[in-house]
């Protein structure tokens, strides 16, 4: 074929296809994956990394898996060790331990009620538009802890009393992560405006509070709750385990509110301070009706990561003896029957921890961008 | 009438319960007695709790016999010793897995951070669900499936896992050659020092003479020279005063060599990879933060790629990273308390565990290793301050 030297008028020139090197498959892998020869090795050494950890991986979830049967023998080899490949028996058997601890079979439609109201509660809060959101934040924050309490503890109404040690699993995780939270939402406010406060007392308590909870490991502040608490309480004055490791957990996760708050507290400006004093507002209407409104949604990201911060760090109260998720996890492999099933069971344990916060770590990347409003 | 008429311009003097100043006088006496009331009330209690329960308090106790032994220490220590000198293993325990944590942990959180920003979209992909896998999942879960599942998993010290004939991985332990200092080796020591001494001095002659001329002076390879140089001249002169003392199969298990207890290995593991997931990510918002406009003039003066980078893109780039990394560095040191719960002897499991049960004493334990931490804590933001001054922008 000859190369032909064709010519057009202006403007007449037909539409020609781009060369099928640079669109498409093609043209994305050559931009994307082998663009220089550097390029080109790691991705063959990528592809094999995937190739050594991704292929295993599948085969020992969910080809060579065991899924059914009801007892520990269909994991184990010939010599009762357990066989290498996942074991989601395992979890069949033990799934309502993990999830709900001790808490009497008979009495969990209780938890479940409660799982119900909150969900159905908070669906409305994402609906765009929606009329009453503030009724419902109102409820979540302030009714509805008493009510989870009395279907929680029992003792009244009717219902028998479940003792605090029988609660575990996912909804001990839960209880303590999200009274944690709430809790120290106000503190953390009171903390964040004392610390910025004009009153040289008042800021250097409120410094020293926040940096010394900072400062410190969660796990030295929950084994000052479990030791130390019991001292501080006068006589006869006996708190549950649940109880003392709540406080040490509000506490500590209050600094980090506090800071995270004045985060938000700082990036209001001046102006907006000098116009409220300007209209004649006292201290707590300024803060109460114009800057925290601001500030605190300006930090709602914020607050969700320390959620999600907490969250995982309710793990730590198994070393105090409570059982989390991760310790109810754990207390199964003291069954003498289910030894020996440790992968299985961190993997699921990590699964669900990992949906939690990964949903809510792109819910608060969302809501950023959503409150980004431009500057 | 002129008396009215200066009444009237004064301004009304508030009543003294309306003075900002008074009010917030009032207000501090207030907040204040509420502490010290509130702090009286519990040392009060404490006190009579303490003596109800016949526990001594003062730190006499540092002073008796331990009478337990630990897994790993780094100074010479037995069951003989005091709970004074167990403190100290065990302070000594936790700087040690802080400060090779923070190292490898930096380490890998500048190369998947920069993977991420990689233009190989494999790479960039492969390094997110690294960043995202790891910093969604507990820390202790972490810990626990490392040294339950997958160090309990190893093989006994007969079918170890060797690396080179030098490495041996089994389910006690990792064993590695130890060096053994001979005599004379204290003079490597000194020659090492007097080098980083003389590359100090050699940095800034070159630098001053760059200030007033402009020439340049070849410091990275003077510098590795005299930092290779000279303690090779001390060690030839003493004759190698060094040796590897090689971890060897006798009997059941490896003797010689440099173990490392499983505990210490898969602590390690677990704090570096969960703590690079997150220096990733700072990692990338400081180099994202270097806006492109850096890196294009740059190369309009005849910078090249490397200065560019070395010069233009990285100092900035720091100033961002730093503040977020200090942090980073303190939850590493914060988070190797998680030490405790399987049993690598650091201060939490030795001091706050073992010494407390032992003793009961928890008022001092629990203070002392709360002193600890928060020392601890000052130390490396001070350091990561007085590093970010040195590297903050200097404005006019």
């Amino acid at each position: 074929m000859t190369m032909e030297q064709k010519t057009y008028e202006v403007g007449a020139h037909p539409d020609l296809e781009p060369p099928i090197t640079t669109v498409g498959v093609i043209g994305w892998v050559r931009a994307n994956l082998v663009s220089t020869p550097f390029n080109a090795i790691l991705t063959i050494v990528s592809l094999y990394l995937i190739y050594i950890s991704v292929v295993p991986f599948i085969e020992w979830a969910f080809i060579d898996a065991i899924w059914e049967g009801s007892s520990d023998a269909v994991c184990r080899n010939e010599n009762g060790g357990p066989k290498p490949v996942a074991c989601w028996v395992y979890i069949d058997v033990w799934f309502k331990f993990i999830m709900y601890g001790r808490y009497p079979v008979e009495e969990l439609w209780r938890i479940n009620l409660a799982y119900i109201i909150a969900l159905a509660a908070a669906v409305p809060l994402f609906i765009p538009g929606f009329k009453y959101k503030h009724w419902i934040g109102v409820f979540l924050l302030f009714v509805y802890p008493v009510i989870a309490y009395f279907l929680f503890v029992g003792d009244s109404f009717g219902l028998p009393q479940v003792e605090t040690p029988l609660w575990g699993g996912m909804f001990l995780t839960l209880v303590i992560a999200i009274s944690g939270i709430v809790a120290s939402l106000p503190i953390g406010i009171v903390l964040a405006l004392g610390r910025r406060s004009d009153m040289p007392i008042v800021k250097a308590i409120c410094i020293g509070f926040i940096e010394f909870w900072r400062g410190i490991p969660l796990i030295t502040v929950l084994f000052m709750s479990s030791v130390m608490f019991p001292l501080f309480m006068p006589e006869g004055m006996n708190f549950d385990k649940l109880i003392r490791a709540l406080i040490g957990v509000m506490l500590f996760s209050s600094a980090y509110m506090a800071e995270v708050v004045r985060g938000g507290l700082q990036a209001i400006p001046k102006g907006q301070y000098e116009a409220a004093q300007s209209l004649g507002l006292s201290y707590w209407k300024m803060m109460g009706l114009i800057i925290l409104p601001q500030a605190l949604k300006l930090v709602i990201p914020g607050i969700v990561n320390t959620f999600i911060g907490l969250f995982k760090d309710t793990t730590l109260v198994l070393i105090i003896g409570l059982f989390d998720l991760l310790g109810a996890v754990q207390a199964t492999f003291t069954n003498p029957k289910w030894g020996g099933f440790h992968t299985t069971g961190y993997v699921f344990a990590a699964f669900v921890f990992w949906v939690f916060c990964f949903s809510m770590s792109r819910y608060s990347q969302h809501l950023e961008k959503k409150l980004h409003t431009g500057h | 009438m002129a008396a009215e008429t200066k009444h009237a311009a004064m301004p009304a003097k508030p009543p003294i319960w309306n003075d900002p100043r008074y009010r917030a006088i009032f207000f501090q006496i207030l907040v204040l007695g509420a502490v010290i009331g509130g702090s009286v009330y519990l040392v009060n209690n404490t006190i009579t709790n303490l003596e109800k329960r016949g526990i001594a308090s003062g730190f006499g106790f540092l002073e008796r016999t331990a009478g337990f032994s630990i897994s790993l220490s780094l100074i010479e220590y037995s069951e003989e010793m005091s709970y004074g000198r167990a403190f100290l293993v065990s302070v000594i325990n936790t700087i040690m897995i802080s400060v090779i944590g923070v190292f490898f942990a930096t380490i890998l959180g500048f190369i998947v951070g920069i993977a991420r920003l990689s233009s190989n979209w494999l790479i960039s992909k492969i390094a997110a669900v690294y960043i995202e896998i790891l910093r969604n999942i507990p820390l202790l879960l972490q810990i626990f499936f490392w040294y339950f599942a997958m160090l309990g998993a190893l093989p006994g010290p007969k079918q170890s896992v060797v690396v080179f004939d030098l490495f041996f991985l089994n389910k006690r332990g990792m064993y590695s050659p130890k060096p053994i200092f001979e005599d004379g080796f204290s003079l490597i020591v000194i020659a090492f020092i007097l080098a980083v001494v003389a590359v100090i001095f050699v940095a800034r002659w070159a630098r001053k003479r760059q200030d007033e001329t402009g020439e340049q002076f070849h410091t990275v390879y003077v510098s590795l020279g005299i930092l290779a140089g000279l303690p090779l001249v001390a060690a030839i002169i003493t004759g190698f005063p060094l040796s590897w003392d090689y971890p060897a199969l006798k009997g059941f298990n490896f003797k010689g060599g440099l173990e490392m207890i499983p505990e210490f290995v898969g602590l390690l593991i677990a704090l570096v990879m969960y703590t690079a997931s997150y220096i990733a990510e700072i990692v990338r918002a400081g180099i994202m933060a270097v806006s492109h406009g850096q890196t294009e003039a740059a190369y309009s003066v005849g910078l090249k790629p490397g200065p560019t980078l070395r010069l233009v893109i990285i100092p900035q780039a720091l100033r961002v990273i730093i503040p977020p990394l200090t942090s980073q560095y303190l939850n590493l040191t914060k988070n190797s308390s998680l030490a405790a719960a399987i049993a690598y002897p650091d201060l939490v499991l030795v001091f706050a565990g073992t010494a407390l049960m032992q003793t009961g004493q928890a008022v001092e334990i629990i203070g002392m290793t709360m002193a600890v931490y928060l020392t601890l804590s000052l130390l490396i933001s001070g350091f990561m301050n007085w590093y970010n001054q040195k590297m903050a922008l200097v404005e006019r």
